[in-house]
């Protein structure tokens, strides 16, 4: 089956700084992807890449395919009908994501008019639907105000209501929550598997909470100084996590039930991209570095049906996680 | 909204009262109009008869109060010099001026505006650096030397156009050029970093996510929002239109409200000085109060915030 978007060894570098160092990802009809990682770590760099909203020094190679056709590189006009029409895009900081000085209903109906065939009244008509559909009370009235007098989760409401306009098949929600208050987040992420699951539409979430995307995602990739170096089904990838910076970032979660224990943390800082270590990223901060890994950077290899791994230690590092547990 | 502009209304009658009071103030004790008109050698009695008739006797407080309760009665006084009505002196003065300055706040704008908003989309090109090395080099370099070096070249080497004076159109077009391209380097500064500015926030690319093709993104996000920085030099500029031409037309005497206003600094005419400085005043307060209200209008976080401000 043909996913619904493949990306095959996607790079980008900023004024000749790589930042993404070759990403493969693939996603099918109606799934559920975390992209999880620290910041910088091109979570957000790899999808603004593939939907060409980079600024000009950006420099991008690789492959995009959407339903098996390129789009990288693809022509303005093309780029724009996928945009919004194929692929909608809602981002962390909802206050300064709407323009400031032109109403909801403007911002709305010119995504309607944008990607769907309908005229005059009715494309009001279905802004009021979709305010309603995300639960913007009084829609017909509010829809005349200015994003300033929302409040921060309603304005998220309204871009994710934004980003439905176009009837997407696949929505990548960058942070979506990380600017809201925590009772704002859960009726947010909320709002968001239900209406995915109401239109079947494909969704990638990046964030660096774990538990949100433990929470609301079929699959999850681990991303690292701007590689994934895991893949796995969510449940999978959090009982039984193999790449030793994965194992690092669930260690330093604290358990909801059990004893409590002292949290891990990473030792270290995320290096800098433009001195980038030769071989494996992670290795002058993983516990289990050997020679080899400062030789060559590991690619993403399968371990398992649906899981893979980028580190050539993936063994040692199971079993050292079993020893951990049995001890 | 009422209030926003109620205040702002307030602050401006404030700050032409605080204007024409400085002046008024500077000029009383910055010499001696009697000495200024009749010269040094006039007889004592001539002068002291001059200062009694023209009340330079008078303690400045009641000079103060005798020249506010003038203003209140719509008298603006009279000139020292002839004894006509300041205004009527400066209102014949206005037309002059207006030849110039309102073609040069035309074309600054023409230029000025589509410079900035091509150099900040373009930034880094070979036109971005050419229009900013040009904008650069047209508000460093003083209205005056500009002007003398145009007159070098178009009036005295190629002899094309006239040096200086009045009498027919070509007589503007020097002093036309000098005020256009000082501003338009200024506005052309100053809209490329608002586009620049406003290009690089996130509603931007929540636009380009949507699938607004990018010339939609710049005419119908981008600008208004760059509009809102740009109003206000806009505003200082449309506040100079009437004595923002003072050096330029005494380079090409031009008789403009301009020259008017330096011979009669250098004469103490208190009465024509103070009635320029009181209308200066009043252009720059009004276009301010113009571009307050079309802040209120182009940006409505602004006139949601007046009601409290």
């Amino acid at each position: 089956m043909t996913p619904l978007i493949s990306i095959r060894d996607l790079s980008v570098a900023f004024n000749g700084v790589p930042v993404l160092r070759g990403v493969d990802l693939a996603l099918q009809k109606g799934e559920a992807l975390g992209l999880v990682g620290e910041s910088g770590s091109g979570k957000s760099v790899t999808w603004l890449a593939a939907l060409g909203l980079l600024p000009r020094n950006a420099r991008v190679s690789g492959s995009v395919r959407l339903d098996g056709r390129e789009i990288l590189g693809a022509p303005a006009a093309e780029l724009d009908r996928i945009r919004g029409g194929r692929v909608a895009m809602i981002f962390q900081d909802p206050a300064s994501a709407l323009n400031p000085v032109l109403t909801i209903r403007r911002q709305l109906c010119e995504s309607l008019a944008l990607h769907r065939d309908l005229s005059g009244g009715t494309v009001k008509a279905e802004a009021r639907r979709l305010l309603d559909l995300v639960g913007i009370p009084d829609a017909a009235r509010r829809l005349e105000a200015y994003p300033h007098e929302f409040s921060g989760g309603q304005v998220q409401r309204i871009m994710i209501a934004m980003a439905l306009a176009g009837n997407p098949d696949l929505l990548i929600a960058d942070e979506p929550t990380t600017a809201l208050d925590a009772t704002i987040q859960a009726q947010i992420l909320e709002l968001l598997s239900t209406i995915r699951h109401e239109m079947g539409m494909a969704m990638v979430l990046i964030s660096h909470d774990l538990g949100v995307v433990a929470e609301n995602c079929d699959r999850v990739a681990v991303m690292y100084a701007g590689r994934i170096v895991e893949e796995a089904p969510a449940n999978q990838l959090f009982a039984d996590p193999v790449h030793p910076y994965a194992q690092g970032l669930i260690g330093a979660l604290p358990p909801l039930d059990g004893p409590r224990r002292r949290l891990t943390a990473i030792p270290g800082t995320v290096p800098d991209p433009a001195s980038m270590p030769d071989g494996c990223a992670f290795a002058p901060r993983c516990a289990l570095a050997e020679a080899p890994c400062g030789r060559a950077a590991p690619t993403l290899a399968p371990i398992a049906a649906d899981r893979a791994v980028a580190c050539v230690r993936a063994e040692a590092s199971r079993r050292a996680l079993l020893g951990m547990a049995a001890e | 909204m009422g209030r926003y502009f109620a205040v702002r209304i307030g602050r401006a009658a404030l700050t032409i009262v605080l204007v024409v009071t400085f002046a008024f103030v500077v000029l009383r004790l910055s010499g001696d109009p009697a000495l200024m008109i009749l010269g040094p050698e006039a007889p004592p009695e001539v002068l002291a008869a001059f200062r009694k008739a023209w009340g330079l006797d008078d303690p400045i407080w009641f000079q103060y109060l005798d020249y506010f309760g003038a203003i209140a009665k719509g008298e603006l006084g009279r000139s020292m010099r002839d004894g006509r009505p300041a205004i009527e002196l400066v209102l014949e003065r206005i037309p002059a001026t207006l030849a110039l300055t309102l073609p040069a706040f035309a074309f600054k704008v023409a230029l000025g505006i589509p410079a900035g908003i091509y150099a900040a989309l373009h930034r880094g090109s070979g036109i971005d650096r050419a229009v900013m090395m040009t904008a650069v080099a047209g508000f460093t370099v003083p209205s005056f030397v500009l002007a003398l070096l145009l007159v070098l070249v178009f009036a005295v080497q190629l002899g094309w156009l006239p040096s200086g004076g009045q009498d027919s159109w070509r007589h503007a077009i020097l002093p036309i050029v000098t005020l256009s391209l000082g501003g338009a380097a200024v506005l052309a500064r100053f809209t490329r970093s608002a586009m620049l500015e406003v290009l690089g926030q996130p509603y931007i690319r929540t636009a380009s996510a949507k699938g607004v093709p990018w010339r939609k993104v710049v005419t119908s996000h981008a600008l208004p929002n760059a509009a809102i920085p740009t109003v206000t030099i806009l505003g200082f500029m449309v506040g100079t239109l009437i004595a923002g031409a003072v050096v330029v037309e005494s380079v090409f005497s031009w008789p403009g409200v301009g020259r008017l206003l330096v011979v009669a600094v250098a004469n103490r005419d208190l009465a024509v000085v103070q009635c320029i400085l009181l209308l200066v005043a009043m252009t720059m307060v009004t276009s301010n109060l113009i571009v307050d209200f079309l802040y209120g209008f182009l940006d409505p976080r602004l006139r949601a915030k007046g009601a409290h401000a």
